[in-house]
């Protein structure tokens, strides 16, 4: 087990080298010039230069690279001196439009997609998995056809439609949210109500579709574990229908559920640019879209970017090594 | 003087949309405590259907099932057929249990050995789970797995097929039921593995006095074990004696088939393997005579037809040996010994 981790955890440090280097290539190969983006009205060739120096874009890509995971790791000072900027570990580098750390952008935006991401996830998966075994129980009956309706609707209706609709028809018609409050930022521990007020609706309106997919998802596994051998054993032993449900049963069929939801969840940790638009929410997705339709701020970029990757490398990593917890056969082979 | 399990007109069917399949149909049957009672027939002859109504481990929602199983109790008999669901569910494990053929899909594949065995357990006595264990560990003991103790802690996965079956055994028998069905337990198993775990199910009756159901395709494996055998064809009981009145005096055309496709080594004559032409019918649209007639040989020297036209009923054609046949044992003998 042990060596099963120290391997696991190897390879995500490899993969995450890789990626990062990628993303930097990547950027490199587009072809808008930052230099030139940030030079004033009266540019010349010399200004560009400065400026690309400025940037630390006067140097090779992989040399970039290096200085940002140097950067990571030991901080980082930007511009030359007299105009020296330093950004502490980790730094993730210098936004020249907003004239300030990425890191401490980033620190800005993040609370609002973790609190989205994190609501989100919560109600789907509580949503998901117990309309899925219910609807795998009742299957046929009125619950289980009312569930499917609700999985229909969830999974073709798209995001950014039930976010306008939820806004339009709920928040706005019943002043459930004041509309110049709408994604203001609210600490969850010393103001939740108020936390509650920005974040609901959002929650609710990313979560649909996932617990749609989830309840389609849990219904089938439920079913299909529901006729396996090892049930049939579970009832033959004599335990109760409720037991079988509890612990034989979900036991089996949540556990494929754990990776999905892991890999999903982390996927959202990168921002969530739709719902994010939608609710005014400053967070990572809006806060790289900016960065990418407006500024061109390429630091912002590269930093949103590397930092949704990583959490779905690092996600795999946990989501493998809880598996391995789960499902004794993975652990023991 | 009543055995422990009649099985009396059990009735199984399953409505499906081609139309109603009648997978039990009029079987009877009965085991003894110490006796063990043999089901042969091929696959899909309604063996395991008929026992998994014993146990009522069908769907109620999707199975129509009537007649009656009585098991006599020490407190009483029990209707399993007409009791309700959690009255049975009572019986199981407790007075009835069951193995099934596979026994890598029948064990949960998240958890050890030695907690399932202790959660069979944990449902008729009260004790803590160190008491669950160790009573597992005894019955892995006693079922022949060596190094017991640390083996209970092992999952499914690390057991070869032979112990797997061992250790389904042990779960089976930890509330010491009157009542083990055993529905093909070794036909997943090798050769050598499969007398084993025959011999054991043996010894293990002695000691506990069990009624065993044992269900098999192979007539094979019942000789050394079986009392009695009930051989079914297309639903229905066919032919129904002792382990003698099968072997030596069979009195089913199909029984007479199915002991051709056994190896047997009778004294000095080496016999043809010979495996019965054609397919079991459908259990859906049965033939409106004889299920078998399709496929038997003799069905021509029946008169007027009545193997295609009337179902054989099931009559006793002496001492208890019964068989549904609308030929006359003595000439089936004849007609035997005129191929010969
Ligand atoms: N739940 C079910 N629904 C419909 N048909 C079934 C069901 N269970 C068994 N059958 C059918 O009943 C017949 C007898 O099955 P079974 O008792 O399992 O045969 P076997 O003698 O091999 O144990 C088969 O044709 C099988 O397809
Ligand atoms: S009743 Fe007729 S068809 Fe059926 S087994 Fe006897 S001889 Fe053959
Ligand atoms: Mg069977």
């Amino acid at each position: 087990m042990l060596t099963f981790v120290a391997r696991r955890l190897a390879y995500t440090i490899i993969l995450l080298a890789i990626v990062s280097l990628t993303i930097f290539f990547i950027f490199d190969l587009i072809p808008v010039d930052p230099a030139r983006l940030v030079c004033s009205k009266q540019c010349t060739p010399s200004l560009v230069e400065a400026n690309r120096h400025r940037l630390g874009l006067d140097v090779s890509v992989l040399e970039q690279w290096w200085r940002f995971i140097v950067g990571l790791f030991a901080g980082r000072t930007f511009g030359e001196e007299g105009i020296a900027i330093t950004c502490a570990a980790p730094a993730l580098g210098y936004s020249f439009s907003r004239h300030e750390c990425v890191t401490t952008i980033v620190a800005e935006a993040f609370p609002f997609t973790l609190s989205l991401a994190l609501g989100a996830f919560v109600l789907w998966l509580s949503v998901g998995i117990s309309l899925g075994v219910l609807s795998a129980r009742k299957k046929g009956k009125f619950a289980d056809r009312a569930a499917s309706v609700f999985v229909l609707v969830g999974t073709s209706l798209p995001t950014f439609i039930t976010g306008i609709l939820v806004v339009l028809f709920i928040v706005l018609q019943f002043n459930l949210v004041n509309p110049l409050e709408l994604g203001n930022w609210h600490n969850p521990f010393t103001e939740p109500l108020g936390w509650l007020q920005t974040f609901f609706f959002p929650c609710a309106t990313l979560a649909l579709a996932y617990a749609a997919t989830y309840t389609r998802f849990t219904r089938s596994n439920v079913i299909e574990t529901s006729s396996e051998d090892f049930i049939r054993t579970a009832r033959a032993k004599g335990l109760t229908e409720k037991v079988i449900l509890r612990k034989h049963t979900l036991r089996a069929a949540l556990a494929p559920i754990v990776t999905i939801a892991g890999l999903d969840f982390a996927g959202l940790l990168g921002g969530a640019i739709i719902t994010e638009g939608i609710f005014g929410l400053n967070g990572l997705g809006r806060l790289s879209i900016k960065a990418v339709t407006q500024t061109y701020d390429l630091p912002i970029i590269v930093a949103t970017t590397l930092i949704a990757s990583a959490f779905v490398l690092i996600m795999n990593l946990i989501v493998d090594i809880a598996y391995a917890f789960i499902d004794p056969r993975v652990r023991t082979s | 003087m009543s055995k422990f399990l009649e099985v009396t007109n059990l009735n199984v069917s399953f409505p499906t949309e081609d139309g109603e399949v009648r997978a039990s149909n009029e079987v009877s049957y009965s085991v003894g405590l110490g006796e063990t009672l043999a089901i042969v027939g091929e696959s899909g002859s309604g063996k395991s259907v008929s026992n998994l109504a014993v146990m009522g481990l069908h769907n109620p929602v999707r199975t129509k099932i009537t007649g009656s199983a009585v098991l006599n109790l020490a407190d009483g008999p029990v209707d399993v057929i007409s009791a309700s669901a959690d009255t049975v569910r009572r019986l199981r494990g407790k007075s009835m249990s069951m193995i099934f053929q596979d026994p890598m899909s029948a064990l949960h594949p998240f958890f050890t050995i030695g907690d399932q065995i202790a959660e069979a357990w944990h449902l008729y006595n009260k004790g803590s789970k160190k008491d669950g264990i160790k009573k597992a560990t005894e019955m892995l003991d006693l079922v022949g797995i060596p190094d017991a103790a640390s083996r209970a802690h092992d999952y499914p996965h690390q057991f070869s097929g032979g112990m797997r079956q061992r250790a389904m055994i042990a779960m089976a028998l930890v509330n010491n039921p009157s009542l083990l069905i055993a529905d093909e337990p070794t036909t997943a198993l090798d050769v050598t593995v499969q007398s084993q775990i025959l011999q054991l199910l043996k010894d293990l009756q002695k000691e506990f006095n069990m009624a065993i159901i044992l269900i098999t395709h192979d007539l094979g494996v019942v000789a050394e074990v079986a009392d009695r055998i009930c051989v079914m064809y297309g639903g229905r009981i066919v032919e129904d004696g002792t382990v003698d009145d099968i072997f030596y005096r069979p009195e089913h055309p199909y029984t007479l088939g199915l002991l051709n496709s056994v190896p047997r080594i009778t004294a000095g004559e080496s016999h043809r393997l010979r495996a019965i032409p054609g397919q079991p019918p459908s259990l859906i649209s049965l033939p409106s005579g004889c299920a078998f007639q399709p496929r038997c040989e003799y069905s021509t020297k029946v008169s007027s037809g009545a193997c295609a036209s009337t179902v054989p009923s099931l009559s006793d054609k002496g001492s208890g040996h019964l068989s549904r046949c609308h030929l006359d044992a003595a000439d089936l003998n004849n007609l035997v010994k005129d191929k010969a």
